[in-house]
């Protein structure tokens, strides 16, 4: 765990992201507005907000996998790629699968049910490492391995695997081309107890062993199992990002929002936050969270700027002086 | 009272998924059925709200047992107990509007003249605002869609409501707040409960008691 200090060089930089979806009749949707982040090599950072917030755009975004009526802007660095700015050709060669790989959110769904775990192992090695023919098998096993897929099942297909193995299929696709950065959307959404503990426990093992792992989810619980670091979005703006130490135990959160869906935890105060998120089409002006913030103020008017990772202009505390991330 | 006596269930020929599964739930009282994946919880679930009939043991509801499985258990019985589903996108019709849905109950039990005024009251108890009743699914969140399924449930006042998997894709604040509303019907109604989760942190803080179904026999007997 590096949760101490923000190490050397980010292997992935997000820049002033931001993404607006055109539709029909002049309406616009502020998908995400903003959205700067640091992700170092070894460190996991999960983005945690309601369904709805923005977060598995800004995933989308990343992986260049949003539909045409969308106008991202902003920069996002990896390995020296701007992935924001790279045409299809670049983003099919060089990014998906090869400086990001995708955990998907219901593998079971993400896999292709009519041919086997082999079948489709082998295709993405082939794609993505090119190997002399008679390396393939076995680049195929190994690849299987690292994601502890059982070998004795890679001839099946995918209903006959539980939703366990075929999460590890569905990484082991994530972990062929060695990508740095590991993105993984709701990997536990439906899962029980058990498969869930499983997944954040590989997840863990991948930041350790020294990739970036990006988690995008709504289950608290889960964030606080695996992450180093949590940023919380809010109606497409990342208001808070803190170390998870700091965020889930004492002090908690700062944003008043985050403390809020903290305490909607059945293990805390198991009470909602009142009213509803606002519609991403039409935003009012100032903090989005001022009509459901029992602390907003006629200062809440206007947008509050983001400082020291907070975007709020009434802190539930200052930052601790030492901390200073 | 509503019971059930050594309940054997499954689908098709394969092996039951449940067997000899005996379950009591009294107005008034909430009941936890806690599980792993795939070890019956929710065919458990949609025996209770007689969705599901069972190869053998015998369903109570208030000292009546359910007959005419083989068709549909009788519509007085049905209407007595309310569910909601894991999947609210699987389970609202795509193409009617979150008040149509809603209603949609009514309507068949021939009550449409009251639906307009049980709409919009059980819109109000579940959070929903007059615009959101005028959209289709596909222009609402999971959690606001959730929400309409649940004012579903409660559309005929049931007497039991059976919540299987009702919060597991939503986030903690839109859990917490229909958890709330399920509780505050309850209070007024006493309404018996059933909630199925694989969230044991929930189910303890929502229920009176828990019952913890074994694993899948399924899994056991192949």
């Amino acid at each position: 765990m590096n949760a101490d200090a923000p190490p050397a060089a980010p292997l992935l930089s997000l820049r002033d992201l931001t993404v607006r979806f055109r539709l029909r009749h002049g309406v616009e949707v502020a998908a995400v507005t903003g959205a700067s982040l640091d992700l170092a090599a070894g460190e996991c950072l999960a983005l945690v907000g309601e369904s709805g917030c923005g977060k598995s755009v800004l995933a989308a975004a990343l992986l260049g996998l949003l539909p045409a009526n969308t106008e991202v802007t902003g920069a996002a660095l990896i390995g020296g790629v701007d992935v924001l700015a790279a045409d299809e050709r670049t983003l099919a060669r060089r990014v998906r699968g090869r400086l990001i790989g995708l955990v998907p959110q219901s593998p079971a769904a993400h896999l292709n049910p009519v041919r086997t775990v082999r079948s489709q192992l082998h295709e993405t090695v082939r794609e993505l490492l090119d190997p002399p023919r008679d390396r393939l098998p076995g680049l195929v096993r190994q690849a299987a391995a690292r994601a502890s897929f059982p070998a004795d099942h890679l001839d099946h297909h995918p209903h006959q695997l539980s939703g366990g193995l075929a999460q590890r299929a569905a990484t082991a696709l994530a972990l062929v081309g060695d990508a740095p950065l590991l993105l993984a959307d709701e990997p536990t959404t439906g899962l029980d107890r058990d498969l869930v503990d499983a997944t954040t426990g590989e997840l863990r093992r991948h930041a350790d062993s020294g990739r970036a792992v990006l988690i995008v989810t709504h289950d608290l619980t889960a964030a606080q199992r695996v992450a180093d670091r949590v940023a919380v979005m809010y109606a497409g703006r990342i208001v808070e990002v803190a170390p998870a130490a700091d965020f889930f135990g004492t002090p908690g959160p700062r944003h008043p929002y985050a403390h809020g869906l903290l305490e909607a935890l059945p293990t805390r105060a198991f009470r909602p936050i009142p009213g509803m998120p606002p519609e991403l089409s039409r935003l009012p002006d100032g903090c989005a969270f001022a009509p459901r913030c029992p602390h907003a103020t006629t200062a809440c008017h206007e947008q509050p700027p983001q400082y020291d990772g907070l975007a709020c202009h009434h802190p539930r505390f200052p930052l601790p002086e030492a901390a200073g991330a | 009272m509503l019971e059930l006596r050594d309940i054997t269930a499954g689908y098709g020929p394969a092996a039951p998924v449940l067997e000899n599964v005996s379950l009591t739930i009294a107005p008034g009282e909430a009941v936890g059925l806690l599980g792993p994946s795939g070890c019956g919880k929710s065919t458990l679930a949609r025996i209770v709200a007689l969705l599901h009939p069972p190869r053998a043991g015998i369903v109570t509801v208030d000292g009546e047992r359910v007959r005419g499985w083989r068709h549909r258990a009788p519509r007085h019985l049905r209407t007595a107990i309310g569910i909601t589903f894991q999947q609210p996108r699987a389970a609202a019709d795509p193409r009617l509007r979150l008040a149509d849905t809603i209603a949609e109950p009514l309507r068949a039990c021939g009550l449409a003249a009251a639906a307009k005024d049980r709409t919009a009251e059980l819109a109000e108890a579940v959070g929903l605002t007059a615009e959101l009743l005028h959209r289709r699914p596909h222009e609402v969140s999971d959690g606001q869609l959730q929400r309409a399924c649940l004012a579903r449930a409660l559309v005929h006042e049931p007497r039991w409501l059976v919540c299987d998997e009702m919060t597991s894709m939503l986030d903690a604040s839109t859990t917490a707040a229909l958890v709330a509303t399920v509780e505050t019907y309850r209070d007024r109604t006493r309404a018996g409960l059933l909630a199925v989760s694989h969230d044991r942190d929930l189910l303890t803080r929502w229920c009176d008691r828990i019952i913890q179904l074994p694993p899948a026999l399924i899994a056991t007997s192949r």
